[in-house]
């Protein structure tokens, strides 16, 4: 990371602190701030961020690791979850997921290349009744299709339809 | 959608803010003393009496309580609450600051699971309509010196936070590890403060039982499970949703209802309860007999319900804190058990010493998760012992010559 980068993540995390206050509650709603809008939580930003709540930065990391939201892994611009619990599985959630990782050429847990996409299994989303369910990002998609995979993956190519606020936010930052 | 078919949907015919406002025309003791009448049982599963929790939580002297929402909904099956949420916001809020007057708390947090994120804008223009119409802030209702304020909080994604103590740790910042018990939430909860943690269906039913009483509210369902319930309803049948029945409902009713006669086998309470097999359907849901947080998930006949006893172990194996042996390894090796069914592999001898791992589980795991989650593994092993153990008994000879 450049070193100006590194700057300006500094003082982003020191406004967050001052905007969520420096107790060790705000450790969580912090992270999820960073990852929301960086895709990742590195060992710079956790340091940073135990400094700014004045504590260990391995607290920080075994905080970050034990959340499947969380994590310490880089992740891509758009993060793809399938469900795999029980009533989306019913639903053959294995066309979709057979179809993502096509479309992606990817498997689960993995990044692609270009840094867009992430793929990952989810549990259960709540969903149930319309399954196979999907979130990208915050988004959830129901009844998903093989076909409906392609075009959600599109859209999000191309920042496109549901996903255009995504990317004014992107540039924004 | 809720479909009701005890009349009307209960929650659509509640005048609003009628419970709040009979809640601030009484002293507090005669609020608890009315939710105790009702006799109403928390809905998120674990079937606590809420006046007695509330009571708990009133009776601790303290400078600062807390009442938070439990809107984690991570049990497989399970989405009535993001429905709740959705079309009757207001309802669980009212119950909250119907909660803080009660128990003497000034501040309300919803633990919102983070599948959820799509729901928070549309909460907090909610909550921010309900600080302009004096519902909440400053002497709510004009109600000299009763304050109250509710912030939404997300979690993460982890299943164990909806574990009420799993969750406060959650919201102090921590791993989502549960605590030991006791001390209990209500003495010791939210920043060693007193706090009581309701389901979002529990707080909403608060406010439903205020606004027309505990008679009304106790008029429908059984002695020991009163009141009525929403229900999450998946899997195989014909309308799949969101549904109201009264407790005490039979497993068969309830699937006449939503057209998933002639199923094999029902999970009721979700993964962590237990799988009811069709000659037990005449069974009822409540809690004196099969409990549930409200989570049905209907098998048609066809379904192997090995591949569903692995889904859940594979969901405990993911979602298990780590914190606690029997949990962390029991969870492991119950999945190594079913893998080891389906591949037909499992000797007999190995599926007993499944059978007593599962019960040190459940009498040696810190929390509920770890209680719990062999119970439908067990369920499925003793009522379709000829769909499993077939497998088992045949494959598994030649390993023993
Ligand atoms: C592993 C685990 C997960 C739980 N998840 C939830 C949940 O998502 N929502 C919920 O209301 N209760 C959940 N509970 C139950 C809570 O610990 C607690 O009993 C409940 O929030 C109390 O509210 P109630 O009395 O209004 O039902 C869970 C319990 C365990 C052991
Ligand atoms: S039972 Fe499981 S989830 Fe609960 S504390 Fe122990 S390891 Fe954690």
């Amino acid at each position: 990371m450049l070193i100006t980068e590194r700057d300006k993540l500094s003082s982003e995390i020191g406004a967050l602190a001052d905007r969520l206050g420096r107790t060790r509650s705000s450790l969580i709603p912090m992270l999820q701030e960073v990852k929301r809008t960086h895709h990742v939580i590195d060992s710079f930003t956790m340091q940073i961020v135990a400094d700014a709540l004045e504590i260990h930065p391995v607290e920080v990391h075994s905080v970050a690791s034990f959340y499947a939201f969380l994590g310490t892994e880089k992740q891509g611009e758009f993060v793809v979850r399938l469900c795999r619990t029980i009533s989306c599985d019913l639903a053959d959630k294995d066309a979709v997921a057979r179809q993502l990782q096509t479309n992606l050429g990817i498997g689960f847990g993995s990044t692609t290349a270009d840094g867009k996409f992430t793929l990952e299994w989810a549990n259960c989303m709540g969903m149930c009744d319309q399954g196979p369910a999907l979130l990208v990002n915050d988004r959830v998609f129901t009844r998903v299709t093989p076909e409906k995979v392609h075009e959600i993956l599109a859209d999000c190519r191309r920042s496109f339809g549901v996903f255009a606020p995504e990317h004014k936010e992107e540039h924004l930052v | 959608m809720i479909t009701s078919t005890v009349g009307p949907l209960t929650f659509s015919q509640i005048e609003p803010e009628a419970g709040l406002k009979a809640a601030l025309a009484m002293p507090r003791a005669d609020i608890i003393a009315e939710i105790n009448k009702s006799s109403v049982k928390g809905r998120g599963g674990a079937g606590f009496p809420l006046g007695m929790k509330w009571n708990f939580a009133a009776a601790e002297q303290s400078a600062e309580k807390f009442v938070i929402c439990n809107a984690d909904e991570g049990e497989p099956g399970t989405f009535k609450d993001r429905v709740i949420l959705t079309e009757f916001p207001d309802l669980v809020f009212e119950g909250m600051t119907i909660a803080g007057r009660a128990i003497g708390a000034k501040n309300g947090i919803v633990y919102l699971r983070a599948e959820y994120t799509y729901l928070r804008r549309q909460l907090e223009d909610t909550l921010a309509k309900r600080r302009e119409q004096g519902l909440l802030g400053k002497n709510v209702l004009g109600r000299d010196g009763f304050d109250f304020d509710i912030r939404i909080q997300m979690g993460a994604g982890a299943y164990v936070c909806g574990e009420e103590t799993a969750l406060i740790e959650s919201l102090e910042g921590f791993r989502g590890e549960p605590r030991n018990r006791p001390p209990f939430p209500v003495n010791t909860g939210y920043l060693g403060r007193p706090s009581t943690v309701n389901n979002v269906e529990t707080l909403a039913d608060a406010a439903c039982i205020l606004a027309k009483g505990a008679d009304w509210f106790k008029s429908k369902g059984t002695e020991k499970s009163t009141g009525t319930k929403i229900f999450s309803v998946s899997g195989d049948c014909e309308k799949p949703g969101v549904y109201e029945f009264p407790l005490g409902i039979s497993i068969a009713e309830l699937l006449a209802a939503v057209g998933g006669a002639g199923a094999k086998a029902v999970q009721v309470g979700g993964a962590s309860g237990i799988c009811v097999p069709a000659a037990q359907f005449s069974r009822k849901i409540a809690f004196e007999d099969v409990p549930t947080g409200g989570s049905i998930i209907v098998f048609a006949p066809g379904r192997d319900m090995l591949q569903v006893a692995h889904n859940f172990l594979d969901f405990f194996v993911d979602e298990s804190c780590g914190q606690c042996t029997p949990c962390r390894g029991g969870n492991a090796k119950m999945l190594e058990g079913a893998e080891k069914l389906r591949e037909g592999t499992l000797t007999l001898a190995a599926l007993d010493e499944l059978k007593e791992l599962a019960e040190t589980m459940r009498i040696a795991s810190k929390c509920g998760l770890g209680q719990t989650s062999s119970n439908a593994f067990m369920s499925i092993i003793e009522n379709f012992g000829d769909e499993i153990m077939a497998r088992a008994l045949t494959q598994s000879e030649p390993a023993r010559n």
